[in-house]
């Protein structure tokens, strides 16, 4: 009984017990949270990764701010059923600038981790209007009015910065050429080098099809490259991962 | 305080702990609990050993099974392409026309392919394949870009009007709205809706005609009877891919249409894939 009694001096004074306590829940912390910082088989290096484009990254906060999240996950699961729907299961590295990240935990719609490219444009713009012209079946609320809602890129540096300041590489050339990249990226006839060279692969279209950048625009831009960088035809996965 | 007694009326003992006076019976927990929750210990042990469990400082600890999402779902994979790899094979290289002769290959196609639509096709043109507004039923006798099986398969593909396959079908209505005047607009959607049988204004008709000819007959043909090698609509009879109201036909002439389709080619969709569900929506109902 001699370690009871010695615990009986824990439990009679409190400020000791939350010594300990803290202490142990420490152990917990370190245990569970300290190697994720180092493991090397959880993110693998992956061809065609980049920071979102500043329109791209809008389009992500209207998907987080309208709650998409909560219906739609971004997480292919390694699962036949799964891979064979939605194409290659999803790479850690792919979310790798995502802050918060959007895996999500309910499929109430599909998942969207590689939606981009599969539908058109027009169908996103219809789709959003009236999910049901479309997909009958469907649940969807109605986001007609994300065309309507016209946006100016008023605090888009600092978003971008915000996002390095979490680690994301963006650089300074790609946050003074922020509002430039915003706008440019719905106009296919303006100059468009600059913003192809700071974001590979990003799309150049005018996503809803009306003049100047709405809610819509930067919505599509964001759901028509997602799942869309890494080339999967030159990408070997690690089976012991 | 009564003392307490178990089933057997015995007095139960106290477990030997006090605390200001206040003893602590012992009831032990029942034993098969007690047993199952040691069998649940051992079996932990085993799991850690067995499967990955640890995370150490530079991975963790891959466990003697060897077990691994990744590898598991490669080998489902590759056991369902190795089961259907015959008759894959066989569907790839067969000629697509010869595929009704074949009753076991057609029914395969057709369930393969029905698998195909219900995934790739079915959120634009309905899971019954009726389309919608903007994207064509696949059900009737009307065909954009043909509606013969190699037209559709082609059409499958490459896709239509997108930038990612230079091989899709590809044509482009001029916008009229910034070439005809207003009046020349409202003429030839009344002539329009004249051939389609739809009530229109006749005494613009005839002016119709003459617009129409000029500027529309070069690709819809001059009865309007449309042409599948440019994707040019039938405007002659009464299916109407955005609609036969006057006020949809002058908005399509204003505007044009631009309707675009992916294509499933490359690395969407495997060969054999995109064949069983050419042979799918051929078999729909309104394939020549």
């Amino acid at each position: 009984m001699a370690i009871l009694d010695k615990h009986a001096i824990l439990e009679k004074n409190v400020t000791l017990l939350a010594i300990f306590a803290f202490l142990v829940v420490t152990v917990g912390g370190i245990v569970q949270i300290a190697p994720l910082f180092w493991l090397e088989n959880t993110i693998e290096d992956v061809e065609g990764m980049r920071p979102y484009s500043p329109l791209e990254l809008t389009g992500r906060d209207i998907y987080i701010r309208e709650g998409c999240y909560v219906c739609h996950s971004q997480m292919i699961r390694p699962m036949r059923d799964e891979v064979e729907r939605y194409g290659h299961y999803s790479l850690a590295a792919e979310s790798k600038y995502d802050h918060p990240f959007q895996w999500g935990s309910k499929r109430t719609g599909p998942d969207l981790a590689r939606v981009g490219g599969r539908y058109s444009d027009d169908w996103h713009v219809d789709h959003l209007r009236n999910p049901q012209s479309v997909v009958p079946e469907s649940v969807m609320p109605k986001y007609g009015f994300l065309e309507n809602r016209m946006i100016e890129p008023a605090h888009i540096e600092d978003l971008l910065k915000t996002h390095r300041l979490v680690g994301v590489p963006y650089n300074d050339e790609m946050i003074e050429n922020a509002k430039a990249d915003f706008a440019g990226q719905i106009d296919p006839d303006g100059d468009t080098d600059g913003l192809l060279s700071r974001y590979p692969n990003a799309q150049v279209r005018n996503f809803d099809g009306q003049p100047g950048v709405s809610e819509a625009d930067a919505l599509i831009a964001y759901l028509q490259m997602l799942g869309t960088l890494v080339d999967f035809s030159t990408f070997t996965p690690d089976a012991s991962r | 305080m009564a003392k307490q007694t178990n089933k057997k009326n015995q007095e139960v003992e106290t477990t030997g702990h006090q605390w200001d006076g206040i003893e602590e019976y012992n009831n032990p927990l029942p034993r098969w609990w007690l047993w199952t929750f040691y069998a649940c210990i051992v079996w932990a042990l085993w799991y850690v050993v067995a499967y990955p469990a640890w995370p150490l400082v530079q991975g963790a600890t891959a466990g003697y099974k060897g077990w691994s999402t990744r590898a598991n779902v490669a080998v489902e994979l590759a056991e369902a392409d190795a089961a259907n790899a015959a008759i894959n094979a066989k569907l790839e290289t067969v000629e697509l026309t010869e595929v009704a002769g074949d009753p076991e290959l057609q029914g395969y196609a057709t369930s393969a392919g029905n698998a195909v639509f219900k995934t790739w096709c079915a959120q634009c043109h309905g899971s019954g394949a009726a389309g919608a507004k903007g994207y064509p039923n696949l059900l009737d006798n009307d065909w954009l870009w043909g509606g013969t099986i190699e037209d559709i398969h082609t059409t499958i593909a490459h896709g239509i009007r997108n930038e990612e396959d230079a091989d899709a079908r590809y044509s482009q209505m001029p916008a009229f709205g910034e070439m005809l005047e207003p009046a020349q607009i409202e003429q030839v959607v009344n002539y329009v809706m004249s051939i389609s049988g739809e009530p229109q204004d006749a005494s613009l008709v005839a002016e119709g005609q003459t617009v129409f000819m000029d500027n529309c007959a070069a690709c819809h043909g001059e009865a309007g009877e449309g042409d599948i090698y440019q994707g040019a609509p039938n405007l002659a009879d009464a299916i109407w891919l955005y609609g036969g109201s006057f006020d949809t036909i002058k908005e399509t002439v204003t505007y044009s249409r631009f309707g675009v389709m992916p294509p499933m080619g490359g690395a969407d969709l495997s060969e054999a894939e995109i064949r069983a569900v050419a042979i799918y929506v051929h078999q729909l109902g309104g394939g020549e």
